[in-house]
């Protein structure tokens, strides 16, 4: 058997390992799983028709609906009908998506491997935050305007909307935002559970939740609550206009969905140094 | 060169690892002995940084596995559980771990060649079979070309030609001036492989030293002799200074059939085959059979480990030797 090791030997990277190999490696290791490519690409192609097919609907069923709520909801704010489809159902992909990427290192073992290859652990998770979330800022980025250039598109003839109306263009870019940062929220929920099912079912619980939540309370230190609440907070930032009784402005909703997500990352990191794999 | 100090591990009540300190040299095959469950997969564990010590330190060329430099070029592992996604390629999955270290990607090439994954380097790992996933394992290890070598059970479920690649893989990068400290819970394996041991019992180290001398120890040269006349012969090898006893039956596996009748049948020890043989034709007594008994490894393993308790723990494998000194105990 002829080893052949000496030679490289010689031509070793002595340089340190830095966050940028991490990162490299957390790359390679989102794009070689077959699932995770088929499921971001699923998330742009789903997100997009959705909001296109509600739109078309909505068009050819105005007359019929005429003076009911919907067309009435739509003129009101076209928008938020066109982002609020496509995101509902990117969102669910994204909570799901996050999980997975650190569960599933969990459940096949390859954590031992990563933690071998990367023995500073936060750094490893940090890494993994930072990759999936900037290929969903780009996604997600790619899935808002196109949604909303398809959807206003189709909508031109009823309720005419373009980027160079107040809050839209924010509206629109905040979109993929909130779908980037989701990204890491759920991988942090993920990383501090450590099984598939039961951390979907939190993620899912929390950001579908609150929705229900805020249908229960009517103002007082509770409305307060619930408006910080991570999905609550965080969508504010794809609304181009404020709603009646809105507690937090646009950016104020984002930095707190923001914070949620910073603070969820430093539990897991914690626990991810302290808890053998 | 690895080194565990006062090493110990602790889940709630139970002790898996308790203050183990030994070193491993490099140069030689080191076998990390112990029946399953004494706590061999948690120490090597442990001195890879994955799991943390309750008390103690384990080092790796004199540096904790989270403070070295470049982990991969000084410590390669393979661990016995599974760890690469079965829906990455065998190629990707070495490509991640080599970028995560800054190793050059020709690396990745190089070493499913050497492990002779070469042509399967495109296949998912769920399409690999064990051995070849074992092989993979080995691929990752190599990657650094490190000096030191951690395998935890890597024959576990390999078919006679991956043992014996292993085998020989072993002995050839200990040849090179390499560390390989290899467990496994066989001891015959080790036997044929390990030129060192490092043997523990519930977490406790039982032995430290040369293959040979374990060996050789307790097994000092008994020898076994039948005869009709035995116990006049008895006498004549007690006044000779030899410690005589009645000899255990053989397993019933034995192809010797008058070795199974423990009539007439002696344990000597004290003297060699050719005294006995001397001392019973100046009496002429009439032997049938004279024959040394050397101890398997497996026996002075059991010998070690009887004292630190738990027989049940203790695999029962292809020997079935285990089994019959487990009914006389």
């Amino acid at each position: 058997m002829n080893l052949q090791l000496v030679e490289t030997s010689e031509q070793w990277d002595d340089r340190r390992i830095g966050f940028g190999q991490v990162m490299l490696a957390e790359w390679t290791k989102i794009r070689s799983v077959r699932s995770t490519t088929w499921s971001l690409v699923a998330f742009v192609v789903a997100s997009v028709a959705l909001s296109a097919g509600l739109c078309a609907l909505i068009v050819a069923n105005w007359s019929a609906a005429q003076g009911g709520g919907e067309p009435a909801r739509v003129l009101a704010d076209p928008t938020d009908f066109i982002l609020g489809n496509g995101t509902a159902l990117g969102q669910l992909a994204v909570c799901v998506l996050g999980v997975i990427l650190i569960t599933s290192e969990y459940s096949t073992g390859t954590i031992r491997a990563s933690l071998l290859a990367v023995p500073g652990r936060a750094s490893l998770l940090l890494a993994k935050a930072f990759v999936f979330a900037t290929i969903l800022l780009v996604l997600a980025e790619v899935v808002a305007f196109a949604s909303f250039l398809v959807g206003s598109a189709v909508l031109h003839s009823r309720a005419p909307v373009s980027l160079n109306d107040p809050g839209v263009t924010r509206a629109v870019i905040g979109a993929g935002l909130y779908l980037a940062v989701l990204g890491p929220f759920s991988l942090a929920i993920g990383a501090i559970v450590r099984h598939t099912a039961g951390a979907i079912l939190v993620v899912v619980g929390l950001v579908f939740g609150s929705v229900v939540l805020d249908h229960l309370v009517s103002g007082g230190w509770e409305a307060y609550l619930v408006a910080a609440l991570p999905q609550q907070a965080g969508s504010l930032i794809y609304q181009a206009h404020p709603h009646p009784g809105q507690l937090l402005s646009a950016w104020q909703g984002f930095g707190i969905f923001c914070g949620w997500t910073v603070v969820l990352l430093a539990v897991a990191a914690a626990l991810l140094g302290r808890l053998d794999p | 060169m690895i080194e565990v100090t006062g090493l110990t591990r602790r889940f709630g009540t139970i002790t898996a690892v308790d203050r183990l300190s030994f070193s491993v040299a490099p140069g030689r095959v080191t076998g990390f002995l112990g029946p399953n469950g004494a706590g061999k997969s948690t120490t090597m564990r442990m001195i890879l940084g994955l799991d943390r010590p309750t008390e103690g330190i384990a080092t790796i060329s004199g540096v904790p596995y989270a403070e070295l430099e470049h982990p991969f070029r000084t410590v390669g592992a393979l661990l016995e559980e599974r760890s690469v996604h079965p829906g990455r390629t065998a190629y990707d999955h070495l490509l991640f771990l080599a970028q995560a270290q800054r190793l050059p990607r020709r690396r990745v090439e190089e070493v499913l060649g050497l492990v002779g994954l070469g042509d399967v380097a495109g296949r998912r790992a769920k399409g690999l079979s064990l051995g070849m996933g074992q092989r993979l394992g080995i691929a990752a290890a190599m990657l650094g070309d490190p000096e030191v070598l951690l395998l935890d059970e890597p024959v576990n479920g390999l078919d006679p030609e991956g043992v014996l690649w292993i085998r020989n893989l072993m002995k050839e990068l200990a040849g090179e001036g390499r560390t390989v400290f290899v467990s496994s819970h066989l001891m015959n394996e080790m036997a044929v492989t390990a030129r060192h041991l490092v043997v523990i019992g519930r977490g406790r180290l039982l032995a430290d030293c040369p293959t040979s001398e374990l060996l050789a120890r307790g097994s000092e040269g008994s020898v076994r002799v039948v005869s009709p006349d035995a116990a006049r012969l008895a006498g004549i090898l007690r006044s000779e200074g030899a410690t005589v006893g009645t000899a255990a039956p053989e397993p019933p596996d034995t192809t010797d059939l008058g070795a199974r009748d423990t009539t007439g049948a002696l344990s000597v020890t004290g003297l060699g085959c050719a005294q006995i043989g001397r001392l019973a034709a100046a009496a002429s007594i009439e032997l049938h059979a004279l024959h040394p008994r050397r101890l398997s490894l497996e026996d002075a393993f059991m010998e070690l480990t009887a004292d630190s308790g738990d027989l049940t723990t203790l695999p029962r494998h292809d020997d079935d030797r285990m089994t019959d000194r487990s009914c006389r105990a």
